[in-house]
């Protein structure tokens, strides 16, 4: 169960030691499996040591769920293996693709999402839920395109795919608004109508203009303090589904691990709901 | 077997979309492709690609500079996509790339020093063995020691290099040590190890770089001192035994019947 899961936050490696040792209340860490699928060494040993320490979620960035293919089997039982090994309190990945005929492009990249989409990535969710044996969460990636030929809404889509497979839905709620903002549609009402009760996992993250393109663009760059205005989508969400495990992101422009606990201490504290009056 | 369905075509197009150059975007992705926000996917594979160049091959990169180094990457990577989502295997061929990399000429130690950052990170991250116990060397019976067949550990990765002193560029430029001060060009060897979670390196000579090279292709010790003799008739094997033993190269001991 995740019920006594808070707010948490991505551990990079530069944090390990301050991670180690921090006995902040409630804390929980969140890694990319890919990073630790291997044979043994320094790095295993520090995720089991976090471990002994702190709940782990393990986000994966690689089975291509949304690829028109199985998941590679061999990373499929690498990640069993790893899940295994670390018992993670959370497993993740995303509605997105990045493997496809032998090659790994590393994104999250995106689809139209069609009947026959939905279809496929429902038999690939509980082909990985199968080889886990547990429920995962299935996430919002951030989008950029216009694509012509969706037949779903995204949120209708996981909603869908959530009812067929049992999944449960990570909502990351900077890549809504991000999302909304590049592609023109209000953040708001996408995260009103995201079917809250399959939500397993928050995310929020920092994000900033594309570099070429200025405001026009927003890009989910993870290396900025999640921005004012995302919070208030997110208290607002807390206010309407109740709490959630929520996890600070931060992947680029690493500040202290001290800066990163205050920004997660804001997001426990919404969880407690004390800063209810900022929806 | 992959349908071919809308799906499977759009990620067909789109995969060559986002390696192709801008005259050779498949037709069906135009609309897409010219969006400036394409960019955007090309931009996050194309960084990330060359990032984990950068951080698979530090004194690689401390040599030529963050620049040079992304530079470099960004040609490599046009020919090299990752095949496989762990990206700490990205550039396994690198070594090889720069030996053939017109830019690179004029640093012809380049491909040894990339082999040792390659050969570190396959330490860092192999099983975790236990070590032999030197002492398990002393305990053979005399009779038994030439039948002796000593295992490799998983982590240890020796080289020699032949015309360039690899070792002492790499192993400064690893560890932020001093470049600036006089190298003596001559050969040398490297012998790396991770007996517990830290991997250790040493300069290694010649026939040390035999002695494991024959334990590892199944030789027996008298196997191993025979190769080791012949490429260095004045090796001094009890003490390369001793290094290789404190070192932690060794995970087991058989003896052949």
């Amino acid at each position: 169960m995740t019920d006594f899961l808070t707010a948490g936050l991505g551990l990079k490696p530069q944090h390990y030691d301050a991670a180690l040792a921090c006995t902040a209340a409630g804390l929980w860490f969140e890694v990319h499996p890919e990073n630790y699928m291997v044979a043994g060494g320094p790095r295993l040993a520090w995720l089991e040591a976090i471990r002994s320490k702190h709940p782990l979620s393990l986000h994966g960035v690689a089975l291509s769920l949304a690829a028109d293919t199985e998941p590679d089997a061999a990373h499929l039982k690498r990640l069993a293996s790893l899940a295994g090994r670390i018992e993670p309190v959370l497993v993740s990945e995303h509605l997105a693709w990045s493997t496809w005929r032998g090659a790994y492009h590393p994104d999250l990249l995106p689809f139209p999402r069609t009947t026959a989409a939905l279809t496929r990535i429902a038999d690939n969710v509980s082909r990985t839920q199968d080889a886990l044996q547990r429920r995962i969460a299935i996430e919002n990636p951030s989008h950029y395109l216009k694509i012509d030929g969706h037949e779903w809404t995204e949120a209708e889509f996981l909603h869908e795919l959530a009812r067929r497979t049992g999944c449960g839905l990570l909502l990351d709620v900077n890549n809504v608004y991000v999302s909304a903002h590049n592609l023109g549609y209000s953040a708001a009402d996408y995260l009103d109508a995201f079917p809250g009760d399959a939500v397993m996992e928050i995310h929020l993250a920092g994000h900033a203009p594309d570099p070429n393109l200025g405001h026009a663009l927003l890009v989910d760059s993870h290396d900025a303090p999640v921005a004012a205005e995302v919070w208030t989508l997110y208290a607002r969400l807390i206010g309407r589904i109740g709490a959630r495990p929520t996890l600070i992101e931060r992947d680029d422009n690493l500040p202290e691990f001290e800066v990163l606990l205050d920004e997660r201490a804001r997001a426990a504290a919404v969880l407690r709901g004390l800063l209810a009056e900022a929806a | 077997m992959i349908s071919p369905g809308i799906l499977a075509r759009f990620q067909d197009d789109f995969s060559r979309a986002l390696l192709a150059t801008d005259t050779a975007i498949p037709p069906a992705m135009t609309a897409l492709a010219t969006q400036p926000a394409f960019a955007v996917y090309r931009n996050t594979v194309m960084k990330a690609c060359i990032d984990a160049l950068q951080a698979n091959y530090p004194a690689i990169t401390r040599l030529v500079g963050d620049e040079w180094l992304r530079a470099a990457a960004a040609i490599y990577v046009r020919d090299a996509r990752p095949t496989q989502p762990m990206l700490l295997h990205f550039g396994a061929d690198f070594a090889d790339f720069l030996g053939r990399f017109e830019p690179a000429a004029d640093l012809p130690y380049l491909p040894g020093v990339a082999r040792l950052d390659r050969y570190w990170t396959e330490a860092h991250v192999a099983d975790s063995e236990e070590v032999l116990d030197p002492a398990a060397l002393t305990r053979l019976a005399s009779g038994n020691f030439f039948r002796a067949q000593l295992q490799p550990h998983a982590a240890t990765h020796w080289a020699w290099f032949d015309d360039a002193p690899i070792y002492t560029i790499w192993s400064r430029n690893r560890s932020n040590g001093a470049v600036d001060t006089d190298i003596q060009w001559q050969p040398e060897g490297a012998l790396l190890t991770r007996p517990r979670d830290a991997v250790l390196w040493r300069p290694f000579g010649r026939a040390g770089c035999a002695f494991l090279s024959a334990c590892a292709a199944g030789g027996t010790l008298a196997d191993a001192t025979h190769a080791a003799l012949e490429v260095d008739a004045e090796a001094d094997l009890g003490r390369l035994m001793a290094d290789m033993l404190e070192a932690g190269a060794f995970s087991r001991l058989h003896i052949t019947p």
